[in-house]
């Protein structure tokens, strides 16, 4: 019987549960002996004038090796905005020049031989700022009185169509219409291993540097594009990663400033961020502004649909401005909307720019449409589960093409929606919720419902998403796999493994993977967008059984026989001519003279479309406003599952971070633009007593673009449980009036909803 | 100043500055490198150790106040005839790590809340654990690794 399907515990486990995985801060090289500690002076306004920078004081510290400031990095290009089609004015240096835009924006480096000496060298770096006003508020950056660039003119970084592209007549003939302003609040990733880097060069000119990442090839291109070197002089190691979640792609400044730090010292440089320079440092997420409208008939028909969005990109547009463009392809989510449309403004303001997180765009479109269907049906007095029937898209087996240029591969909304509303026991729900009411009770039930479709496994930068494997037999009957993908968390050295051994016929604990080194292998997408199995495993299977195919031939010589006439048999992993017993040859003994191995590229056609529906169940106390979260009820159709643990482990993470933005995360700033959230005591990460335990319901829809069948599961959590939370936070307090509470559903929101409704009803 | 710490059942004695965290005593001069620094306000847990059996943050202890006391590390657990300690095991058969950065904190803390409370319910495993953070699990398995281990001891 085959592995495939079956829960497979992790083969890295015992490596991490013993003495703990190798993270970057870990790394014990020799090449690293002698290692200068680099730290990073921050600015700690939003929107200053920097008059100059006096490094005395740090200079004569203990151990100060150096201090550098942008001056110093003279040698090293601007970073324009990643798209071409961004204002190109909104260049950011490799370290603040002239002007902070946000508190976090690194001004100088302080390399110090030990850490501690760092940490205390920092303080002692005395710049004077001209304070600018800030411009935090993003109908403030808008308007436009404060440009974070003068020289752009604006701080409008990109557009994606235009009030003048909007249907006037888009409503026309709609019964009922709704219209709602709606926050995606800025959040945090807040891995739980923060940033950092190691670098050193050699003799030979190259630059080695360990960086935890999501794809070393990425991080290795952004290197080589910010050091302006040759790609030829630039070794990229990923060391074990302490979680992703998509704010780890590619390479930031302070890496590329360890990196020139090392050479300009010429000694080893490492850097270590703290949690607080984290939640500064690192990209944030989502932070929209939405305007969602959408029109109907009375009898629960939707219509029509507008998605009109704001995007903040922080203080210098990264991923942040790329965000909307992914929004907007998933505007219609599951729903068969007659006509729909949407634009989008990206804009800068006074803060941590803004990058990928769990979703990366698509959540926020979810989360709109959701909240906007919820809207609908309350408008009109209908149930939401009722409405959400009433307007899915019907079954589709045959891609299935919107007018936004997603093509949904396979889909089954209804059938999504009906299971969860029957593990979830909706009607049973819906009838203590009555109770409750009934009673007065202060301690309000609220159901939310989500229904969802993502895409994930698109993104390739050019033709059709593809991934590389390379798999090798080596003559003790171990394997290699080398691959382009780059696990964080997931479980590839697992799955990958039962995939070759599937093939192969060789145990999984003989099974060794490699990624993460741009020498080893130069070409692969890296870890993200839910990519992984569909086509880094698809490529590893793909590659074992071309394996077989050369060994094969091989076989067919040693055994003097046609190839036709040889059989592979799995249990032995060896080949033998079929009806003459006593001859065979195994993989392993074909590996002796000539290595055995097949490098390969699996060609997905497009991208995959998972799906599902969430249903959350919330007590609110009207009292206080306070949310406890009760159940998640969830189906997530990501076609067919390679090993469930690591598909349920993938669900209930991407859970608990979607509800966690529905009603505890949030990264604030004042109006000055000063964080009061950038430590773990003051940003609210969720701990073991927020979080219930999570009713997964299976449901596997395969795709037909892979030979797993498989689509991606990594955010698929995320993107369907936000909305749900919120919806069922709203839906708690439905009989009171409230129609719509912002994320994330605090104890203050909630209560000032509850008090703004009873005084509206008095 | 020296300090005589017994770290995962060795005495050691060391020369120190004052001012060293445990953590960094345990990850620099001991070589010790489960216990990961995760913040940088206490919170997180992923520095879990035990002092004397009971679970500490060590990012909150200052080596000096380890002289004299015994710290166990996640390295320093016996499984004795098994591969894993009874705890890691659970974490390993409930798939309760991913990316492995909370772990050996999260398994400590274990260890140390099961010592404590060796047949808690599931809402006292999550408030016994509310002080170790995890971002990939949301915590669902690790609920269970913990009753998983509580059952099997």
């Amino acid at each position: 019987m085959s592995i495939l399907g079956t829960r497979v515990l992790r083969t890295e486990d015992p490596r991490f549960l013993t003495i703990g995985g190798n993270y970057t801060e870990d790394l014990v090289d020799e090449r690293l002996t002698g290692a200068v500690h680099v730290f990073f002076v921050r600015s700690p306004v939003a929107h200053a004038r920097i008059v100059g920078i006096d490094p005395s004081g740090a200079l004569a510290a203990p151990g100060v090796v150096a201090v550098y400031t942008a001056a110093d990095l003279a040698d090293l290009p601007d970073v324009p905005p990643i798209l071409p089609t961004m204002n190109q004015a909104m260049k950011r240096p490799p370290l603040a020049r002239d002007v902070v835009r946000y508190v976090g924006d690194p001004v100088a480096i302080v390399v110090t031989e030990e850490a501690y000496q760092g940490e205390d060298a920092v303080e002692l770096v005395d710049v004077d700022y001209d304070a600018l006003a800030a411009v935090v508020d993003i109908d403030e950056s808008l308007a436009g009185e404060t440009l974070l660039f003068p020289e752009a003119g604006t701080n409008v970084a990109i557009e994606y169509g235009s009030e003048a592209d909007l249907d006037s007549k888009l409503f026309d003939g709609c019964e009922v219409v709704v219209k709602h302003r709606i926050v995606n609040q800025r959040i945090a990733p807040a891995p739980m291993e923060s940033r950092g880097a190691a670098a050193v060069w050699g003799d030979d000119g190259r630059l080695t540097a360990w960086i935890p990442n999501q794809g070393a090839q990425g991080t290795k291109g952004a290197m080589v594009g910010m050091l302006g070197i040759g790609a030829a002089d630039v070794r990229v190691i990923t060391p074990d990663v302490g979680g992703g979640f998509g704010a780890k792609f590619g390479a930031d400044l302070e890496h590329v400033a360890t990196a020139w730090v090392a050479r300009k010292l010429n000694r080893p440089a490492r850097w270590n961020e703290t949690r607080y320079e984290n939640l500064l440092g690192m990209t944030h997420a989502r932070a929209q502004i939405q305007t969602v409208t959408v029109g109907g008939t009375r009898d629960g028909r939707m219509e029509a649909y507008r998605l009109e969005i704001l995007q903040d990109c922080g203080g210098y547009p990264k991923i942040g401005g790329l965000l909307p463009s992914l929004t907007i392809l998933m505007t219609p989510g599951t729903y068969a909307f007659d006509r729909a449309e949407s634009i989008a403004k990206a804009i800068v303001t006074n803060t941590t720019p803004v990058g990928a997180y769990r979703g990366a765009g698509r959540p926020e479109a979810t989360a709109a449409v959701e909240r906007a269907v919820d809207l609908f049906a309350a408008e009109i007095g209908m149930d939401p589960a009722q409405v959400r029937r009433r307007n899915l898209l019907p079954p589709f087996t045959e891609p299935h093409q919107t007018k936004f240029g997603a093509v949904y591969d396979t889909g089954d909304y209804e059938a999504a929606l009906d299971r969860v509303l029957e593990a979830a026991d909706y009607e049973q729900l819906r009838a203590e919720q009555a109770k409750r009411r009934a009673n007065g009770d202060p301690i309000a039930l609220g159901i939310g419902l989500s229904s969802y479709v993502e895409v994930t496994g698109g993104g390739a930068e050019s033709g059709e998403p593809h991934e590389n494997a390379l798999v090798e037999v080596h003559p003790d009957g171990s394997v290699t796999i080398l691959t382009g993908t780059s696990p964080h968390g997931q479980g590839h050295e697992t799955a990958w493994a039962m995939l070759a051994s599937d093939v192969l016929g060789i145990p999984m604990d003989k099974i060794t993977l490699k990624w993460g080194d741009t020498d080893l292998i130069p070409r692969g997408g890296g870890t993200g967008g839910s990519r992984s199995l569909q086509q880094g495993g698809s490529a590893v299977q793909k590659a074992s059984r071309e394996l077989v195919d050369v060994a094969r031939t091989r076989a067919a010589e040693e055994l003097e026989a046609n190839p036709d006439d040889l059989q592979f048999d799995v249990a032995t992993s060896a080949f033998a001519v079929a009806g003459v017993p006593g001859t065979s040859v195994s993989l392993a003994q074909l590996a002796e003279h000539e290595r055995l191995f097949v490098e390969t590229d699996f060609f997905q056609p497009g991208a995959t479309f998972p799906f599902g529906a969430h249903v959350a169940v919330v007590d609110v106390d009207t009292e206080t406003g306070k949310v406890v979260l009760r159940r998640v009820i969830a189906v997530d159709d990501a076609g067919v599952i390679l090993n469930p643990l690591l598909a349920d482990g993938q669900r209930h993470g991407g859970i608990a971070q979607g509800a966690a933005q529905a009603f505890l995360e949030e990264f604030v700033y004042d109006a000055d633009g000063n964080p009061m959230t950038a430590s773990f005591a003051d940003y609210p990460f969720p701990s073991a007593t927020e979080m219930p335990s999570f009713e997964l319901v299976d449901m596997q829809t395969p795709t037909t673009y892979n030979p797993l069948g498989a689509k991606g599961i990594g955010e698929a959590g995320t993107i369907g449980s936000t909305p749900a939370v919120q919806n069922a936070v709203v839906d708690a307090l439905s009989h009171l009036g409230v129609r719509h509470i912002d994320l994330p559903t605090s104890p203050q929101r909630v209560w000032k909803a509850i008090q703004a409704a009873r005084s509206e009803n008095a | 100043m020296r300090v005589n710490i017994t770290v995962n059942d060795e005495p050691r004695s060391d020369e120190v500055e004052p001012r060293l965290l445990l953590v960094h005593y345990l990850r620099e001069v001991c070589d010790l490198r489960a216990a990961n620094v995760g913040c940088d306000t206490t919170s997180c847990g992923a520095c879990t150790v035990l002092l004397d059996g009971k679970s500490v943050k060590s990012c909150t202890v200052l080596t000096v106040q380890a002289d004299g006391h015994s710290v166990t590390t996640a390295e320093g657990l016996d499984g004795g005839a098994e591969e894993l300690h009874p705890v890691q095991a659970a974490f390993r058969a409930e798939h309760g790590l991913q990316c492995g950065f909370c772990t050996p904190g999260m398994v400590m803390a274990t260890v140390g809340f099961l010592s404590e409370n060796p047949h808690p319910t599931e809402e006292e495993v999550r408030e016994g654990l509310e002080g170790n953070f995890c971002r990939c699990t949301g915590y669902h398995n690790i609920v269970r690794a913990v009753l998983h281990a509580a059952e099997s001891a």
